[in-house]
């Protein structure tokens, strides 16, 4: 297992956000994470990435116990972050907002196929080629999404835990995403991702968490889901 | 020339040497308060023990030299240690707690400086190269004050090459407006931070240092410049540079020119200008609304 979430509870204050949650990512696998509004599917993803200090429970990486560790030491230890509001820096560049995204300012084995750099990236994102110097605050809402992505791909993360990357994106362009994150798997990313557009989110994975309020309500693959009518009208339809 | 002209020529060089030590100061508070969101109001205490030290190195080594390199350097190193184990423990109680704290210390650097230095003024002479006048045109200049406008110069130059040139740069400015993703992406913004706040009270070391040979060391430096800076960052705008810029320069030929016509009066001259341009822009010349 990449990724090993165990029993993990966080809270805001005093409401309790996430009740025992457990999720396991396989190397290389793609896993949806998907519910309702407001059922904590982005605080998973901000406590394992260590944005917000879970009370209990165990974050394992790569073989080595995470919980707890600044955000810093997360991505570090090899895990991206592709936020919901995509927050890319409005002031910097296009290029310096990738440059950011690398750890320490440098690449290493530039020649490498499989290191994530400037030209590498430019190939699955031509249209961040062509905006290259301008302001992160001038981009549209997809071209944001393909920076937001493509910083954390900098850093060549093993993981990538992207929040609800096609959301108030137009259809061409959510389709694009899709695209895109399909590419980035099938490079050897793992991914985690949260996602309210059910087709796509089920074109792209190949295993699913179901999560009800607080909890993970159903696992299983995206064949199984497709039978599981019961499954689907508990925790998905509205 | 005449010596009428000659002394408004000094007068001004006075005016305009003041108002960059002022800008060096307040930049440093602008770049803390800017970058970090902390109103540091140990920074007048920081630039004053600048100067102390600055008065020990001399004393020690007979080097001015040597004590612009060394006394802001020394300061920065106590300032960082106090954001490193004070400020960033009470970041989470948020401006009000970050204001007693930084209060606190100003008191502390205060008693400190008493305790070590004593409470009588200290002199340190400028050094001889410095000294005296130099002959432009038809008029002369005195060489200090010249050498304070260049030094001021060369460490602003510094500042922008580091802010917008470097990668610490761009993380700094990343930071302002998202640290939280700034540190998602694998970089250790408290340390970042440590070193933006250690820069911005190096700078008002510096300011200290060039300060100390013309206005004498003593306890009360503190207040008596400090206060000046904050009132600079206020008027020009929270985090402006350019607006600290203007008003220094202001502010320094005020004060000069001031003290030429009306004597006592030129403290009134800088807290009038200040409360006319609040009054008209309650967010200083540059700030920008919350
Ligand atoms: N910073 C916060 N402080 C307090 N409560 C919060 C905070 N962030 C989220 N919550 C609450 O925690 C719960 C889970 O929020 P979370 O953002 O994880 O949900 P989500 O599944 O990602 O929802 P959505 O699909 O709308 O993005 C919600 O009830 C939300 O109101
Ligand atoms: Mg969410």
């Amino acid at each position: 297992m990449l990724l090993e979430v165990k029993d993990l509870n966080t809270f805001y204050g005093i409401s309790h956000v996430l009740q025992g949650l457990s999720l396991q990512i396989g190397e290389g696998e793609l896993v949806a994470l998907l519910g309702r509004n407001g059922m904590g599917k982005s605080t998973t993803l901000k406590s394992i990435m260590g944005l917000v200090s879970p009370q209990s429970g165990t974050v394992v990486f790569a073989g080595k116990d995470i919980t707890g560790w600044a955000p810093y030491k997360a991505a570090r230890a090899g895990i991206g972050y592709v936020p919901e509001e995509r927050r890319i820096f409005p002031e910097l560049s296009v290029m310096d907002n990738l440059f950011l995204g690398i750890k320490g300012g440098r690449i290493s084995e530039n020649n490498d196929p499989h290191v994530w750099n400037y030209e590498r990236i430019f190939r699955h994102f031509p249209m961040l080629k062509e905006r290259a110097n301008q302001k992160g605050k001038f981009l549209s809402g997809g071209e944001q999404q393909m920076l937001s992505i493509g910083r954390s791909l900098m850093g060549n993360p093993k993981l990538l835990l992207v929040d609800e990357p096609t959301e108030g994106l137009a259809p061409l362009m959510v389709q694009e995403v899709r695209n895109v994150l399909a590419d980035i798997n099938k490079a050897g990313v793992s991914i985690l991702l949260v996602e309210h557009n059910l087709k796509v989110a089920l074109s792209l994975a190949s295993r699913v968490y179901l999560m009800g309020k607080a909890h993970i309500g159903f696992a299983g693959t995206v064949e199984e889901l497709k039978c599981n009518d019961e499954a689907r009208q508990k925790y998905l339809e509205v | 020339m005449d010596v009428t002209a000659s002394m408004y020529a000094a007068q001004a060089i006075h005016g305009i040497a003041f108002g960059m030590v002022l800008f060096l100061i307040a930049a440093g508070l602008n770049v803390i308060f800017g970058m970090m969101g902390i109103l540091n109001l140990a920074h007048g205490a920081f630039f004053m023990l600048a100067a102390y030290f600055c008065y020990s190195v001399v004393a020690m080594t007979g080097s001015f030299w040597a004590a612009l390199l060394i006394a802001p350097v020394l300061t920065a190193l106590v300032g960082v240690f106090v954001e490193r184990f004070f400020i960033r423990k009470v970041q989470i109680m948020g401006a009000m707690g970050e204001l007693i704290l930084t209060l606190g210390v100003a008191m502390l650097i205060l008693g400190g400086v008493k305790f070590f230095w004593g409470t009588e003024n200290l002199p340190i002479s400028v050094p001889p190269v410095l000294e005296g006048m130099v002959h432009i045109g038809a008029l002369d200049y005195p060489i200090y004050r010249i050498f304070m406008i260049v030094l001021a110069l060369v460490v602003l130059a510094i500042m922008t090459l580091l802010l917008y040139k470097t990668r610490l740069g761009k993380i700094v400015r990343a930071a302002v407006s998202d640290r939280e993703m700034v540190n998602a992406l694998g970089i250790n913004v408290p340390l970042v931070f440590m070193f933006v706040f250690g820069i911005g009270v190096w700078m008002a070391g510096i300011g200290g240092v060039v300060i100390a040979p013309i206005l004498t060391v003593f306890p009360g430096l503190a207040d008596q410049v400090g206060m000046y800076a904050f009132i600079v960052v206020v008027t020009g705008g929270l985090g402006s540079l350019k607006g600290a810029f203007i008003v220094s320069i202001i502010f320094g030929l005020l004060s000069s020119f001031g003290i030429q016509f009306f004597s006592q009066l030129a403290p009134v001259l800088i807290v009038g200008f200040m409360a006319f341009v609040l009054a008209i822009k309650p967010h200083g010349l540059f700030g920008v609304k919350e």
